[in-house]
């Protein structure tokens, strides 16, 4: 046997969507991170109920990376409808575990077979034939166990964390694992290299948290009481934690009375209206929706941008064109989310990179929607709300809610009545409101979509159109400085990376792979728009800056092109990734050699 | 001599608005004098009013009444949509949206129904014309089959008649009525608002520009010539004793949530109120007939509201603070290490 490999490999399920393979997936990847061990999951499934393939990739690294590994060590074939395709992903001297009905007649000789007849297994050793199906899925984990060393204790653990809601379950399915784990005990002798051995010192403090679950957490945080959203992959689980979430912290248990209103909409349209219609009365409202939804709600945009209405939009992105590829990730709204709805609209829109940041931006983003009077967007993603990341536990917020600049009745009264409702007092082009409700003759103005004057009377006055429309841009100036900066890491390279989002992993391991190959390079990562000027700053620092993203086009290329000055144009270079599959470190250190090794 | 004050202290001008730009005689104006009426007589006070709209001849109405009062005009076919959400922020606010034909009937249908299925508490008045007005005279989808356009063109579709959607849908307040009728539409607007649910008040207003011609339904001299009031509308409100002055089974009397009153007093056939099928009825009895039944459809007193339905508190939504919405930090900690 070969030199052993311990606790670096990439795990690969590969079973049928709806067969309860999930929940197996999520012991075997608690169970390794009790262990002490990073864990970075990444599930591939597809827009279906029941029948289609799914993939799911348990990756393994000492050092705790988190993005997706483009090799697979170890296969769990499950499902024959792929099996001669999963085959082949699998790398030279890695394992595979497999239903022994498959055939491997034929097949490669460079891997280790371990055959486990799974359905004979599940037929003769699970009692329950209700739960089976589900059941069956366990039996993987504990094979798995076998293979690689997982005790006992923490496949116990993995199990209980999993079914913390529903204790009953703990048994039966530690009884399935059993089945699994016995199997490999009495069948197999180990032929393979890997294992996995207990860690310290990477996983303590951490948790695993989905980033749909941190951004409800942190809309929960924020302060959020109306929330309108419309059914969509990869949204709807935001929404469904912030029901769950509400349930346990916002209702009153005496009478059941919620600080909170969750309202499943007609559509997005009506979503984002509702969650509009609260901004205007005064709450802190929200919705979250996908790529489709967005588009739908380009017009509600455009009011609430030009209305100087606070509300918070979260588009969870996922694949385009159309309905695309609705459970593929990608980062490809950026530039249809800056300037959504017609007419020189454009928006605050901000990128968390990380779960925390998810937890943290849906938290402020309620904030900023006050403080601005405006939209603000969160770009999360596929990748990043719907799937485990390994973080630090969240931080406890230590400010205030900051309501922005509205005017109370007592205010009034010492103004004796003075006030319009779009005239610049400050000179940051951010205006007074009031809020319906407010007892004071002076309060109530008259809200529109339609052109305003500084007074809100409808006019269609060409100066009083163009003041408006600049002080809405000495608005956006004001965000600029004030949303979220951009991280910069900087050791004097010559290159430089710029991402956002959740290609954030990927660029932290591709710069250590470059670094380990004598390539160190800086990077920038962005959080918000509008852009900020360090942007600018970082690439007149630099070389050559690569902007590496999850889209087509290169969208924050090009807004970083028409922000530079015209000599700082020809530094930026462009890498793109976008087949649906969360970015893996190789997408930026390949293309990025590549075009080092080429004089500019 | 002083002006009279309303219950809340208010002359009647407190709830004028900006002068109207719509056209000389359009029925929108009436209703807008109504509106006015209707909210000084109640003593409604105007810090608690918010007027919402959509986009259209209608929705430009909310400017000209009550001029201190909280206004938004929003977007083609969605003032449901807003009004719902500022009252789940701020229940205690009296919606009052106003919307047209074009904007509830085509653009605006889904959130119309919408709105019904979820029993918002508001009261939803729809100026009916049968026609655009801001775009020059196209037909819309309240017009009735083989009425005319100013210049001859026929319609040649089924109107969708809101007031029939409506009670299909089970909405819980139910009228039509005649932008010259005043004597029944102040009524029928101080109920409306009164009613603790959706209530639809279909206020049939002719466009003098585009539809007010002999080839219309929706002329002031068909209106005049085809209405039938199926019952004299007349509302106590909660702050006034009734007194009744009627001959014993000839008025029917409905007490709303507020303790309010509805006292109807029939004309012809006798239709209660609170029997949908009966309002079904007699909607398709008069449409057959070619007549336009005005009056208080429907209204149901026992459906729970959205609010109640979604179990949020009295107190507005808007006015809790972090010590009310965060978590504390023993819960917070509790729950992040449910997540190790």
């Amino acid at each position: 046997m070969t030199e052993p490999i311990v606790n670096d490999l990439t795990i690969q399920a590969a079973t049928v969507n709806g067969s309860g393979s999930q929940t197996a997936n999520l012991v075997l990847t608690r169970a390794i991170f009790h262990m002490g061990i990073p864990v970075a999951p990444k599930n591939v499934f597809p827009s279906n109920i029941e029948g289609l393939p799914t993939w799911y990739q348990l990756r393994i690294t000492p050092e705790g990376h988190m993005a997706r590994s483009d090799k697979v060590d170890i296969l769990v074939a499950y499902n024959v409808a792929t099996w001669r395709e999963d085959l082949t992903t699998v790398r030279q001297g890695g394992v595979v575990i497999h239903e022994e009905a498959f055939s491997t007649a034929d097949g490669r000789s460079d891997v280790t077979y371990y055959g486990v007849p799974f359905a004979k297994l599940a037929k003769s050793k699970i009692q329950s034939d209700t739960l089976r199906k589900q059941l069956a899925n366990m039996i993987y984990v504990g094979v798995v166990a076998g293979v690689l060393g997982i005790p006992w204790e923490a496949l116990e653990h993995g199990v209980r964390r999993q079914f913390l809601s529903k204790p009953k379950a703990v048994q039966v399915n530690l009884d399935a694992i059993k089945v699994g784990f016995d199997y490999w005990q009495d069948n197999f002798s180990k032929q393979d290299p890997y294992r996995l051995e207990p860690m310290t010192g990477v996983v303590e403090g951490k948790v695993l948290v989905e980033g749909n679950q941190a951004a409800a957490l942190g809309a929960l945080m924020g302060g959020v009481t109306v929330v309108a959203w419309y059914p969509i992959t990869p949204s709807s689980s935001l929404c469904e934690y912030l029901i769950a979430y509400a349930e346990r912290f916002r209702a009153d248990p005496q009478n059941g009375v919620k600080r909170i209103s969750v309202v499943q909409a007609e559509d997005e349209l009506a979503a984002v209206g509702m969650a509009i219609g609260a901004g205007w009365a005064g709450a802190r409202a929200m919705t979250s929706t996908s790529g489709p939804g967005i588009s739908l709600m380009a017009e509600f945009s455009g009011l609430a941008y030009y209305a100087e209405v606070p509300v918070v939009i979260f588009d969870i992105q996922r694949i385009g064109p159309s309905t695309g590829l609705p459970t593929r990730t990608s980062q490809a709204d950026l530039g249809f989310v800056y300037t959504l709805s017609h007419g020189d609209t454009k928006h605050m829109v901000l990128l968390p990179g990380t779960v925390e940041e998810c937890y943290e931006l849906a938290r402020d983003a309620f904030d900023y929607a006050d403080r601005f009077q405006t939209p603000v967007f969160v770009l999360s993603d596929l990748d990043l709300g719907m799937n485990l990341w390994m973080t630090p536990e969240f931080k406890y917020p230590e400010k205030s809610f900051d309501r922005g600049k509205v005017l109370t009745k007592d205010d009034l009264e010492k103004l004796a009545g003075e006030w319009a409702r779009y005239r610049d007092v400050d000179g940051d082009g951010v205006t007074y409101r009031t809020l319906p409700g407010t007892d004071h003759p002076a309060a109530g103005y008259f809200t529109r979509g339609s052109g305003h004057d500084e007074m809100a009377r409808y006019t269609e006055g060409a100066d009083a159109y163009a003041r408006n429309m600049d002080r809405l841009a000495r608005k956006l100036e004001t965000a600029r400085h004030s949303l979220p900066a951009p991280i910069a890491d900087e050791n004097g390279a010559s290159v430089g990376l710029i991402a956002f989002g959740s290609t954030h992993a990927a660029v932290v391991e591709a710069r250590e792979t470059l670094s380990a190959q004598g390539k160190s390079v800086d990077y920038m990562r962005v959080r918000a728009l509008p852009l900020s000027d360090q942007v600018a700053r970082f690439v007149s620092r630099h070389e050559r800056v690569y902007v590496v993203e999850q889209n087509r086009d290169g969208q924050l290329y090009d807004l970083i092109r028409l922000a530079l000055p015209p000599e700082l144009v020809d530094r930026l270079r462009s890498i793109r990734h976008y087949n649906g599959q969360p970015i893996p470190a190789a997408a930026i250190t390949e293309p990025l050699m590549q075009q080092e090794a080429v004089p500019a | 001599m002083s002006a009279t004050l309303n219950h809340v202290g208010l002359p009647r001008d407190a709830y004028k608005g900006a002068a109207t730009t719509l056209c000389a005689g359009c029925g929108h104006n009436s209703i807008t004098n109504h509106m006015v009426k209707a909210l000084y007589e109640l003593g409604v006070e105007p810090h608690l009013l918010a007027k919402m709209s959509g986009i259209g001849c209608s929705s430009k109405t909310p400017a000209y009444f009550v001029e201190t009062a909280h206004g938004f005009n929003g977007v083609h076919g969605r003032m449901p949509a807003l009004t719902t959400g500022a009252h789940l922020a701020n229940r205690q606010l009296i919606m009052l949206g106003v919307s047209g034909d074009g904007d509830t009937a085509s653009i605006g249908l889904g959130q119309f129904m919408h709105m019904i299925r979820r029993n918002v508490d508001c009261t939803y008045i729809i100026e009916d014309n049968g026609t655009y007005g801001l775009t020059k005279g196209q037909f819309s989808a309240t017009a009735d089959l083989g009425s005319m356009q100013k210049k001859g063109a026929v319609n040649t579709f089924q109107p969708i008649d809101p007031c029939a959607v409506a009670l299909a849908l089970g909405c819980s307040f139910v009228a039509r009525s005649f932008s010259g009728d005043g004597k029944q539409v102040v009524p029928l607007i101080k109920a409306a608002i009164a009613h603790r649910g959706t209530a639809i008040l279909d206020i049939i207003s002719p466009c003098v520009t585009f539809n007010d011609h002999d080839g219309s339904t929706k002329s002031y001299s068909w209106v005049k010539d085809h209405e039938e009031s199926i019952a004299d509308v007349s509302f106590i409100p909660f702050f006034e004793e009734v007194h009744v002055d009627y001959e014993p089974g000839t008025v029917r009397d409905v007490r709303l949530h507020d303790g309010s009153h509805i006292m109807l007093k029939k004309l012809g056939q006798d239709h209660d109120p609170t029997d949908r099928q009966a309002a079904i009825r007699v909607i398709e009895e008069a449409r057959a007939e070619g007549h336009l039944v005005t009056g208080l459809l429907y209204v149901n007193t026992d459906m729970a509201d959205f609010a109640s339905t979604e179990h949020i508190p009295n107190r507005p939504l808007k006015d809790f603070g972090e010590e009310d919405l965060r978590l504390t930090r023993d819960d917070f900690a509790r729950f992040m290490s449910e997540f190790a």
